[in-house]
Formats: C-alpha cells, sequence, structure tokens
C-alpha cells in the first residue's frame, strides 16, 4: 500500500459493532483508512458493507468499540465541521422539488465559507460527472442514472478529505460506471481517503487499493484486491462458484461467475 | 419544461411587483364596502391619521379607515404571509409538498381551545380576549405536545413528528366535537363561526401583536433559507452537508407554530393558503427559498386581501367567512396543480 505511514489514519475503528436489539448487524470491525487509497467494501446483500458506511458517515452511532474519523467520534464533530470532513453518496436519493441540477450540486458548497472558487468547483464537478449538457435541467425530470451523476457531482463539490460512496454505480450505464470509478481513483491520488460500497468484485479489483470484504456482519478479508478476491473466498462468502481470471490487458483479477 | 432548462423569475423584480401589488390591494380593499372609498380617500385618511401630512378626509371616511378596515385588511395581508411562509418551510422541513401549518397540530390545538373557551366560559362574549387566548393557548400547547411526545432526537426522524401529530390532531378533533356536542345554540353558531375564520373583529392591539410575530418569524425563515434548501434533500442528505437536523427542527416547529398560532388565535382557520401559495411561487421562482419564502409572505397576503375583500362583497351587509372563500378557490387549483404535473415528479 502506498499510504504513507507517518499520516494519522482518516478512519480508525477498533472492535466497532452494530446491533439493533438482539441482532447484530456489525461485529467486532477493526480497521484503519488512509488518505491517498481508495478502499472498496464487497460482500453479499445484509453482509454489514452500508451499516459500517453508515457509521462512518455519522448517521449511526457504534453501540460497542471505538470509531474515529479524522482523530474524533463523527458523534462528537459539530455537523458543519463534520461536513468538512467527510462527503456522502447514499443509495437512495430522490429529489421531491424542482431544483436545477447546477442548484443541487451547488449546495456541495453550503458547508465552505462563500468564496470565488464555488463557482468554478460547481462547474468543474459538473464536468466530472458528464452534467454539463444537464446543468440547467429540473432534477425532477431526471432518469435514476442521472440523478445518482448529480449526488456524486455534489459530493465532488464538497471536497471532502474523507469520500464514502455507497454504490455510487448502482443505476450507471457502463462508461458512467467507469468514470465515476476513474474520478475516485483520482481524488485519492490527489490525497483524499475514498471508501465504496461495491457489488461488482471486478471494478472493485481495477480501482481499489485495497478490498474489505464483509460477511454476516463480520471483516473476513481486507487487502490487496488480488490477494482478497480469491476464488475460494467468493464462493464461501456469496455462495456462488466463481472463476477469477487475469484480464488479458490490465492482468487484473476478472470475475466470472461459472 | 420537460426537457431544457429551468426559468426563474428574479426575485427582485419578483419582490418589487409583489410588494407594489399588495399596497395597491391593501389601499383598494379598505375602500371597499358599504361605504365605498376612493383610493384617494383612503391614502388622504392614513397619510392624515399616521403620518400627520394633509388634511385627512371627513369623519366618516376616517372611522371607516382606521377603526373598521385598516386593521382586518393589514391584518388579512399578515395572516396570509404567515400561514405561505410557514406552509413553505413546512413542505421543506417534513420534505413532503403536501405539507401545510396543519400538520404540527397548531390549526386543531387552536380548535380546541377556541371551542372549549366558546363553551365552558359562560358568556364568551364577556371578554372579547378569552377566545382568541385560548386558541393560541391550544395550538401552542399541541405543538408543545406533539413535539415532546415525538422528541425528535438523533436517529429518529421526521416522519415520528407527522405520525404523532396524526394522534394528537385526532384527539383535538375530538375534544372540539366533544363540544360542539354539548353546546347550545348561540355557542354553535359561533364554533362554526370561528371555524371558518373571519378577519372581522381584528382590533389594533391585535394586529401590533401580530405584526411583531409575523415579521420577526418570517424574518427568522428567510435567514435560514440554505438550511430550508438542504433539508429539501431529506434529513440524512441535510445533515452530511452539515446541517443540525436536530437544531434546525426545532427552530422551526416553533417559529412556524407561533406565526400559524397568532393567525388563527385571531382570524380562526383559514384553509389551503399554507397548502397552495408555495406551489404557485415554486412554479415562478424556483424552490430555492432565498426567494420561495418571501415571495410566498407577498403572495399570501395578496392572496388574503383579495379574499377577504370578496369575503366582504359578495353579499353584503352579510360576511361570507373567508375560510370558505380560499378553501373554495384553493381546492380546485389545488386539483388542477396535482392534476396537470407529469406522473412521477413531484410537485
Amino acid at each position: 500500500m502506498s499510504a504513507p505511514v507517518e499520516q494519522a489514519p482518516v478512519v480508525q475503528a477498533q472492535g466497532v459493532g452494530f446491533r439493533v436489539g438482539e441482532h447484530a448487524l456489525l461485529d467486532d470491525v477493526s480497521l484503519e483508512l488512509h488518505g491517498g487509497s481508495v478502499v472498496a467494501l464487497v460482500g453479499p446483500n445484509g453482509a454489514g458493507k452500508s451499516t459500517m458506511l453508515g457509521l462512518v458517515s455519522g448517521d449511526r452511532t457504534p453501540t460497542s468499540g471505538r470509531l474515529l474519523v479524522a482523530g474524533r467520534a463523527p458523534a462528537a464533530w459539530k455537523a458543519a465541521d463534520l461536513a468538512r470532513q467527510r462527503s456522502v453518496m447514499v443509495q437512495q436519493h430522490d429529489v421531491r422539488f424542482a431544483f436545477s441540477v447546477r442548484e443541487i450540486v451547488a449546495m456541495g458548497r453550503i458547508p465552505h465559507p462563500a468564496s470565488d472558487r464555488d463557482e468554478s468547483v460547481v462547474d468543474a464537478a459538473l464536468a466530472d460527472a458528464d452534467l454539463d449538457a444537464l446543468a440547467g435541467r429540473d432534477a425532477t425530470t431526471l432518469s435514476g442514472g442521472e440523478l445518482a451523476r448529480t449526488v456524486f457531482a455534489r459530493v465532488l463539490a464538497q471536497e471532502t478529505p474523507l469520500v464514502l460512496l455507497d454504490e455510487p454505480t448502482a443505476a450507471l450505464d457502463l462508461r458512467h460506471q467507469e468514470a465515476v470509478m476513474r474520478t475516485s481513483r483520482r481524488l485519492a491520488d490527489a490525497g483524499a481517503c475514498v471508501v465504496v460500497v461495491l457489488h461488482d468484485l471486478t471494478l472493485a479489483a481495477r480501482y481499489a487499493d485495497r478490498v474489505a470484504v464483509f460477511h454476516g456482519g463480520r471483516l473476513v478479508a481486507d487487502g490487496d484486491p488480488r490477494a482478497v478476491i480469491t476464488e475460494e473466498r467468493v464462493a464461501e462468502v456469496y455462495g456462488q462458484k466463481v472463476c477469477v481470471l487475469d484480464h488479458p490487458v490490465s492482468g487484473l483479477p476478472l470475475v466470472v461467475p461459472v | 419544461m420537460r426537457t431544457g432548462s429551468v426559468r426563474r423569475a428574479p426575485l427582485l423584480a419578483g419582490v418589487t411587483v409583489g410588494g407594489v401589488l399588495l399596497l395597491a390591494a391593501v389601499v383598494l380593499s379598505i375602500g371597499i364596502g358599504p361605504i365605498g372609498l376612493a383610493p384617494r380617500e383612503v391614502v388622504a385618511v392614513v397619510a392624515h391619521e399616521l403620518f400627520g401630512a394633509g388634511d385627512g378626509g371627513e369623519r366618516l371616511a376616517t372611522t371607516v379607515v382606521m377603526d373598521l378596515r385598516m386593521p382586518r385588511v393589514l391584518f388579512g395581508a399578515l395572516a396570509g404571509a404567515a400561514l405561505a411562509a410557514s406552509g413553505a418551510a413546512l413542505q421543506s422541513l417534513f420534505n413532503n409538498p403536501l405539507a401545510d401549518p396543519g400538520v404540527i397540530g397548531v390549526s386543531g390545538g387552536a380548535s380546541a381551545g377556541a371551542v372549549l373557551a366558546i363553551v365552558a366560559l359562560p358568556a364568551a362574549g364577556a371578554s372579547a380576549w378569552a377566545v382568541p387566548a385560548a386558541a393560541f393557548a391550544g395550538g401552542l400547547l399541541a405543538t408543545g405536545l406533539i413535539y415532546a411526545l415525538a422528541r425528535p432526537g438523533r436517529g429518529t426522524g421526521t416522519s415520528r413528528l407527522l405520525l404523532v401529530g396524526i394522534a394528537v390532531g385526532a384527539a383535538c378533533a375530538s375534544i372540539t366535537g366533544f363540544c360542539t356536542f354539548m353546546a347550545d345554540d348561540d355557542q354553535l353558531r359561533d364554533i362554526v363561526f370561528w371555524q371558518m375564520g373571519s378577519l372581522a373583529s381584528v382590533d389594533w392591539t391585535e394586529l401590533a401583536i401580530g405584526a411583531v410575530v409575523v415579521v420577526a418569524g418570517v424574518a427568522v425563515l428567510v435567514g435560514m433559507h440554505r438550511r430550508l434548501d438542504m433539508l429539501t434533500l431529506g434529513e440524512r442528505q441535510a445533515r452530511h452537508l452539515g446541517l443540525d437536523v436536530t437544531r434546525a427542527r426545532a427552530v422551526l416547529v416553533v417559529v412556524t407554530a407561533l406565526l400559524t398560532a397568532v393567525t388563527v388565535a385571531f382570524a380562526g382557520i383559514i384553509g389551503f393558503v399554507g397548502l397552495v401559495v408555495p406551489h404557485i411561487v415554486r412554479m415562478a421562482f424556483g424552490p430555492a427559498h432565498r426567494a420561495l419564502i418571501p415571495m410566498s409572505a407577498l403572495v399570501g397576503g395578496l392572496l388574503i386581501v383579495l379574499a377577504d375583500t370578496a369575503a366582504r362583497t359578495v353579499a353584503p351587509p352579510s360576511e361570507v367567512p373567508i375560510g370558505l372563500f380560499t378553501s373554495a378557490l384553493g381546492a380546485p387549483f389545488f386539483l388542477w396543480l396535482v392534476l396537470r404535473e407529469r406522473p412521477g415528479a413531484g410537485a
């Protein structure tokens, strides 16, 4: 891993758990995430990936263990200060009022004091999400994929050192899936810590420095994509037999169901 | 506008045109009635009485303007502003285009309070203040109860506030219903009339109270415009953008409850303004609250002034309750709004 060792971790989790009544949604998860990396959280439905993301984002508070974001528990941050530390793209986003795409993306600037940069940051975010042509559109008329890109652009405009993306590619076509992941890669190369929940293991292997596999609320594997994404582990965790091939061009793992 | 860019009317032009129209409507409305006065006469009286300028008007004109019509017309403008601005803010808080000031229980609580006062106090007419005071107290009490029961803290959503509101609203309705059942004929008349809303009894003291509350309340909402914008994305995303949702919600509930309570206390229940006006304004000025709140206040004020004028003039000498007017006009208009909406898109 290329993360500088001397830099404090952006996210620190020690024995983190989250229970709802009897049910443990997440159990004893420990990991440290650093700036400069893309970390993919993968696992079957209900494995605890989104719960983990929800804890890091501050939507929920861990029922056990210790979780720090930029050195402090999310609940201990003032909401406005936390919004300058982490941005979140949630899975469900619906727009009920007829804001334009640009107006929604510009809301990403609210956590920051108004500045001359705001316009250009919003323009750049729109361009990165391929929304130039849609900037003036009424957001209530967008397709699911267009809306997802709008929310992604808003996250970009927020310019935070920690970026949390919950299945950002779910509604996107092939080209835009790649574009979102390329942009995430670029943010990480510029120093951000990008945590992304993904279902597509091939996509995870191609863009992530590190893959964390969740299963039944536990973190069962965590490390380099090649080491983590193996035929045995995928079969065990997902209950689905797969072949892991080498990509003919890049040599990266290619996960194909049998 | 299925494709292409959204178009927005400029706010400055909107405020200017809206302000001029409202002022014109106020002057015309003061002049209209059994004793008709030209706008020139109205202006002369007002200039003389309030600013000491000019010679004023005849004594009759002065009495009609200053004692009879001006307090009610100005209070109408304030009530419309309060209801429409509250509606816009609550639609954002509840992330629901169908929310109106009724959802936080003020109207239901105020009804219960007013009806209790009418029935329980032997001669409600003995104190002109008893019914408004009971309505005001009932409205705030119901909102306070809803808020305390829902106790929206971290993790508990606004949907709980909505559900508790429905339950408390039903309890208030049963109090209102029980009192109505117990009432004698005279009390029944008072109850029915109060529930349909009327500006007829507003005097200068009530106008002054209303002016302070409404101007301050609307100013607070305008100041919260960015927070209101964030809330339209839903609580979770608003929090991700740095909004202290718990605190913003508390402030919004208190401010909208006060705005609505002062209106309901002195003018009864005036329906549909809080629901419909923000929708009309959004169509021209967009959903951003920097424009939506002040324009809703202006259009709401204008609407009530016009409705009150109509209520006084359609069947003289009797007055049609204004609440009937706003609902009669508001309901079909709202229906038209909903039906012309693209399927699947929000209002």
